[in-house]
């Protein structure tokens, strides 16, 4: 009994000093298992008087607990020990890159234009209808009332197609001009009310640092009762300030298109000065951006639609030019050289 | 269109800057393309007078001019052009003047000769493109006079660019009229009235095309003078309008042009033969052009024939033969109305475009050509004397243009441009463009459309005058109203843009390419499918319609080679166009291209080059966006521009839907590539159908898994074994995959080891190990009867 103090005393040193959980655990056999020194010291409590074994038990069991608790205190400290080593040793240098196609691809930057196109327009309800790249004479021009020979061919540059294979009739074919025969091929065969935007490639016979021999177009069309032109500017400029997320000035300019009458020319102000005039609005402080009109009377009886009931607007965009505007692509060649360094942009 | 503000000005007196005047005519839709001064920003030059010229001592090239013109007296000017000399009128800067380019002309001594002043040539003073030496004014010129003054050079060339409708605007009198309306004030035009006839020759006029020609008005003047030049106010207004000065008999039918948008023609009546035959050309017949350029006719071109020969090509140019030249004594004036279709695409078709034909084929005046021969008449009587016969007018009432009436609708007004105009604003507006009323109705106006405006033919058009005149931005403006229908949206069908995010989340970059190809390039990859081409392709190579997309990836590779890039993944969407029997099919079609290492260069990376099955793995996950990867099937498949032993069809069900492989080596080698090339090309349709999600309920019992390793042929297609294992494993099959692959040491050469995972479940209750053995038993007898199938 009298050492128990002593042994007590030496247990705590050994757990204080064991290095590792194995080390400890031969502490804890040594004192505390079923043989071990303070273990044992229960055995001593049958020579002692039955008033004095109480007090005696309850001195060993105390001596006990205290080592015990050191044992666990040791275990918690040891095992942090442990995982802090292991973390230790797992550490990383997070900065790196991570592994495999870290960067997407992108989508071409008249894609990217024609998508958020689409869905500023899709949000106002109108479908996207597509057609024929080749198209014949009769939707490219004739349906959009410029006969043969009318000085508005003049206008679009047109590529023709040798069709001799293919062409029934005498229908001649010809590379789309413009997007407008998808108005036509959806006129045939809806009944108003419409609402369409028509994306797609189209080809003119021109080349130069300004003109791609092909490029895109959005056409856009609406065929309702009571359409009017008050309802085509509303659209326009709605549009124009939604694509470009500012205020931007929007001013109608009469023009011509053989489609449309009243026709308009579409202004806005010159995003890159602000309206004070600089190279890129050739110092006008407008940007010549879009054509539009009130759909001519001639384009919806050749469609079979009533043009004394129905009335519609059409509007057409030159897409490469609304990116280039938006993005200040400076160049429009850029567009079909598909260089990566310059498609990554987007 | 070039004209003078100053000559407008002369017609219409709007109370505007030139700034004003040109943003109200642009916003009018008469277009100004650019304002230009008429000549640069100087002071100080007047008119003057070389009265002697001496050569310079010690310049063999300058001479000595003693010149009239300062107030202060005759000056001494040492001056270098050629074609100084004494009696001819100059341009004379005086000391202090201001020459444009800030140019400040001093007292000076050339080679030691004083020399006070400045003698100009037509680029020194900004005024012309003339630079053959001095500017000789005209004879008459009073010396002394400010230059500026003399010349009106305070004036500006305003450039209309005028849309094919409005032919009415090409002349003075055209655009003062719109001038007019827009500002509500006067036209003050000169006073045309019938000149005396003082000749009695006339020559006949026989219409015999009057669908083409339905007047045609001649007139003979005897006895001109063409040795006198046309005046200085006259050349200069030629000038400013983009045209060189000739003869007078020349100017002054540019002149009318100008002024009244009527192009007329005259002859020199001693080359004539006959009357004046206004016919169809026969085909082939030739003619000399003014130009001296021989053109053979088509049967569809009218002519101005004499009893002999076509003497010129109806609206578009006269002909040599009958010109008039510095020998001409008597001429024929020639004022016709062609119809705009029997004019329109002629010129083209001759590759020439002229004044006239510009202005015929657009539409002239068919009641003008009166009023133009009596106007010419007065001007050239004026300028080269002569005496004037009578009027020959020929003329076809039946094919003239009939006079058109249009009936506008109140209520079409306000339900087409959103606003009540006030009746006689509506009025006022028409009136002033020269529309007459014919009747005026409670709800309803008859208007008549004057003989100039060609596009006024319908009520609408007179809503786009009405906007027009009342300006587009004044009038309202509301976002559209409609009703809002749910629309039908199906959940079967995807969109391409689904599919291209999946390639650029897989790294793909999105190339548009060009449509029209090299036909050899397209050839290399195609040479089944004979393409079809332009008539009139931007060149040879940009002629033939793609029937693949793959070589616009191609070359869009090698663009990218070209500029250092090494690991290149491109896809593009768009037509192919492929000639099936007699008809032009346009397919959608969607094709990627892969080069390079199979990772981007990164210390934690792959290097190894990409392989045949980077690519399908990413056509698999596109394929796997329809949810219906099993209508799927890959086949070995030979196409002429792909690897023999890589190259695989794709089919969804039966249908060919495309390809995926590596290009051929020979190709690659031939377009100089120096690694391989993988691509797939498929149509959109077997890529846009997805299947509608359809929910099985989720088995709570065990999963069971068996792994086969099999010895088999080389040559043994992997899905023909996966396909006999389906077949054969029972029901409870739930998942198979090849989860390993040996070829090489270890095993009989020509034989390859595959190893298969089959995992078994049973949705109601956990499967017996005898049930499985039973299954992958009867696997294992099949491919070892199908296949000669081995277990390692």
């Amino acid at each position: 009994m009298e050492n128990l103090t002593a042994l007590t005393e030496e247990a705590l040193k050994l757990v204080q000093d064991a290095e590792d959980l194995q080390a400890l655990d031969r502490v804890r056999v040594e004192y505390l298992g079923k043989k071990g020194s303070i273990s044992a010291q229960m055995k001593s409590l049958g020579k002692l008087s039955p008033e004095e074994r109480p007090a005696a038990g309850a001195k060993i069991n105390h001596a006990k607990d205290q080592v015990q608790d050191a044992i666990s205190a040791r275990k918690t400290s040891l095992e942090k020990a442990a995982i802090d080593a292991r973390l230790a040793e797992e550490t990383i240098d997070v900065t790196l890159p991570g592994r495999g196609e870290r960067q997407s691809g992108g989508l071409h930057p008249v894609t990217r234009t024609l998508e958020r196109i689409e869905s500023i327009f899709a949000a106002a309800g109108y479908r996207v209808e597509v057609g024929p790249e080749v198209e014949d004479d009769y939707h490219n021009f004739e349906a959009l009332n410029i006969p043969a020979h009318h000085p508005a061919r003049a206008m679009h540059d047109t590529f023709y197609v040798n069709d001799s294979a293919f062409a029934k009739g005498d229908q001649a074919f010809v590379l789309r001009t413009h997007t407008s025969p998808v108005q036509v091929r959806v006129m045939e065969n809806t009944q108003p009310p419409i609402r369409i935007i028509c994306p797609g490639r189209v080809y003119r016979c021109d080349s130069d640092l300004t003109h791609t021999p092909m490029f895109h177009q959005i056409e856009g069309l609406v065929v309702d009762k009571g359409i009017s032109f008050a309802d085509l500017k509303g659209t326009v400029d709605e549009f124009l300030k939604s694509f470009f997320e500012a205020d931007v000035p929007v001013r109608f300019r009469p023009s011509y298109f053989p489609f449309t009458e009243p026709s308009a020319e579409v202004d806005i102000g010159c995003t890159h000065c602000g309206g004070k005039g600089c190279r890129v609005c050739k110092h006008t402080g407008w940007l010549e951006i879009m054509g539009c009109g009130m759909v001519h009377p001639n384009v919806l009886e050749a469609s079979g639609v009533d043009s004394e009931i129905y009335t519609g607007f059409a509007f057409g965009l030159g897409v490469e030019r609304m990116a280039m505007l938006r993005y200040g692509v400076n160049d429009l060649r850029l567009f079909f050289e598909n260089d990566l360094r310059f498609l990554q942009q987007f | 269109m070039k004209l003078s503000e100053a000559w407008l000005r002369e017609w219409v007196k709007p109370n505007l800057s030139t700034d004003e005047l040109v943003a109200q005519i642009t916003m009018a839709g008469l277009e100004v393309d650019a304002v230009e001064a008429v000549a640069g920003n100087f002071n100080g030059v007047v008119v003057g007078e070389i009265l002697s010229v001496e050569p310079h001592p010690d310049a063999d090239k300058l001479r000595v001019c003693q010149v009239a013109g300062d107030s202060e007296g005759v000056r001494q000017v040492v001056c270098g052009a050629p074609n100084a000399r004494a009696g001819i009128k100059i341009p004379f800067a005086l000391v202090g003047a201001q020459l444009p380019g800030d140019f400040k002309i001093k007292k000076a001594k050339l080679r030691g000769v004083e020399s006070l002043g400045m003698l100009c040539a037509q680029t020194e003073l900004q005024a012309g493109d003339d630079d053959d030496g001095l500017w000789e004014l005209p004879a008459d010129a009073p010396v002394g006079t400010d230059l500026r003054d003399y010349l009106q050079l305070n004036d500006q060339i305003i450039e209309v660019d005028l849309t094919p409708n409005r032919s009415d605007c090409l002349s003075i009198k055209g655009l003062a009229r719109e001038v007019a309306v827009l500002n509500r004030c006067e036209v003050t035009p000169p006073a045309i009235a019938p000149v005396p006839v003082t000749a009695a020759e006339s020559l006949p006029v026989v219409l015999n095309a009057p669908e083409a020609c339905s007047r045609y008005v001649g007139r003979v003047i005897r006895n001109i003078d063409i040795s006198r030049p046309s005046p200085l106010w006259l050349q200069e207004k030629l000038r400013r309008s983009g045209l060189r000065p000739i003869d007078a008999v020349v100017d002054v039918t540019n002149y009318v042009l100008l002024e009244l948008g009527q192009p007329m023609h005259a002859f020199d009546l001693a080359k004539l033969e006959g009357g004046i035959d206004v016919r169809m050309a026969e085909q082939g017949e030739q003619v000399v052009l003014l130009d001296g350029q021989e053109l053979t006719l088509n049967a569809d071109t009218l002519v101005i024939a004499d009893a002999k020969q076509a003497l010129a090509v109806a609206g578009i140019m006269g002909g040599k033969h009958s010109a008039v030249t510095g020998a001409t004594q008597n001429i024929l004036l020639e004022s016709a109305f062609f119809h705009p279709l029997a004019i329109a695409g002629r010129a083209r078709s001759y590759g020439l475009h002229t004044d006239s034909s510009h202005r015929f084929e657009r539409g002239v005046d068919y009641q003008l050509q009166l009023d133009a021969m009596e106007r010419a008449t007065v001007l050239l009587l004026e300028i080269v004397g002569g005496e004037a016969g009578p009027l020959v007018e020929a003329k076809n009432d039946e094919h003239l243009p009939q006079a058109r009436q249009v009936t506008l609708r109140r209520g079409r007004i306000s339900a087409a441009l959103g606003l009540e105009i006030a009746d006689e604003d509506i009025e006022a507006m028409l009136l002033g463009l020269g529309l007459t009323l014919e009747e005026r109705r409670p709800d309803a106006w008859v208007f008549g459309v004057p003989s100039y405006r060609f596009d006024l033919a319908l009520e609408v058009d007179l809503l786009e005058e009405l906007a027009r005149i009342y300006g587009y931005n004044r009038l309202p403006t509301r976002s559209l109203a409609a009703p809002l229908p749910v629309p039908a949206h199906a959940e079967r069908q995807l969109g391409l843009p689904a599919l291209r995010r999946q390639l650029v989340a897989r790294g793909y970059q999105e190339a548009v390419t060009y449509s029209f190809i090299e036909p050899e390039l397209n050839r290399q990859f195609d040479p089944d499918n004979d393409p079809v081409t332009l008539k009139n392709p931007i060149s040879a190579d940009m002629g033939a319609m793609r029937t693949s997309l793959l070589p616009g990836l191609v070359k869009t590779l090698q663009h990218n080679l070209n500029r250092q890039q090494e690991r290149v993944r491109l896809f593009e969407s768009g037509l192919r166009f492929i000639l099936r029997g007699d008809e032009l099919e346009q397919e959608p079609m969607l094709a990627g291209l892969i080069y390079g290492n199979r990772q981007p260069e990164e210390w934690a990376n792959s290097q190894d080059p990409a392989d045949f099955y980077d690519i399908k793995g990413d056509l698999e996950a596109l394929l796997a966006m329809t949810g219906a990867e099993g209508e799927f099937r890959f086949q070995a498949a030979s196409h002429p521009a792909l690897h023999p032993g890589q190259c695989a069809a794709v089919y969804r069900g039966d249908r060919l839907a495309g390809f995926v492989g590596a290009v051929h080596p020979q190709l690659q080698q031939a377009l100089d590539i120096p690694r391989p090339v993988y691509v797939f090309e498929v149509a959109q349709w077997a890529l846009l159908e997805a299947r509608l999600p359809a929910f099985k309920p989720l088995s709570r019992f065990p999963a069971i898994r068996r792994d086969l390793a099999l010895l088999l042929a080389r040559e043994t297609a992997a899905d023909q074994v996966l396909k006999c294992v389906e077949k054969h494993a029972g029901e409870h099959l739930i998942d198979l995959k090849v989860f390993d692959l040996y070829m090489g040491k270890g095993i009989d050469p020509h034989r390859k080891s595959v190893a298969l995972g089959l995992t078994f479940q049973h949705p109601s209750r956990t499967l017996t190990e005898d049930e499985i053995n039973a299954a992958v038993d009867l696997v294992v007898q099949h491919l070892q009867s199908d296949f000669d199938a081995t277990l390692r």
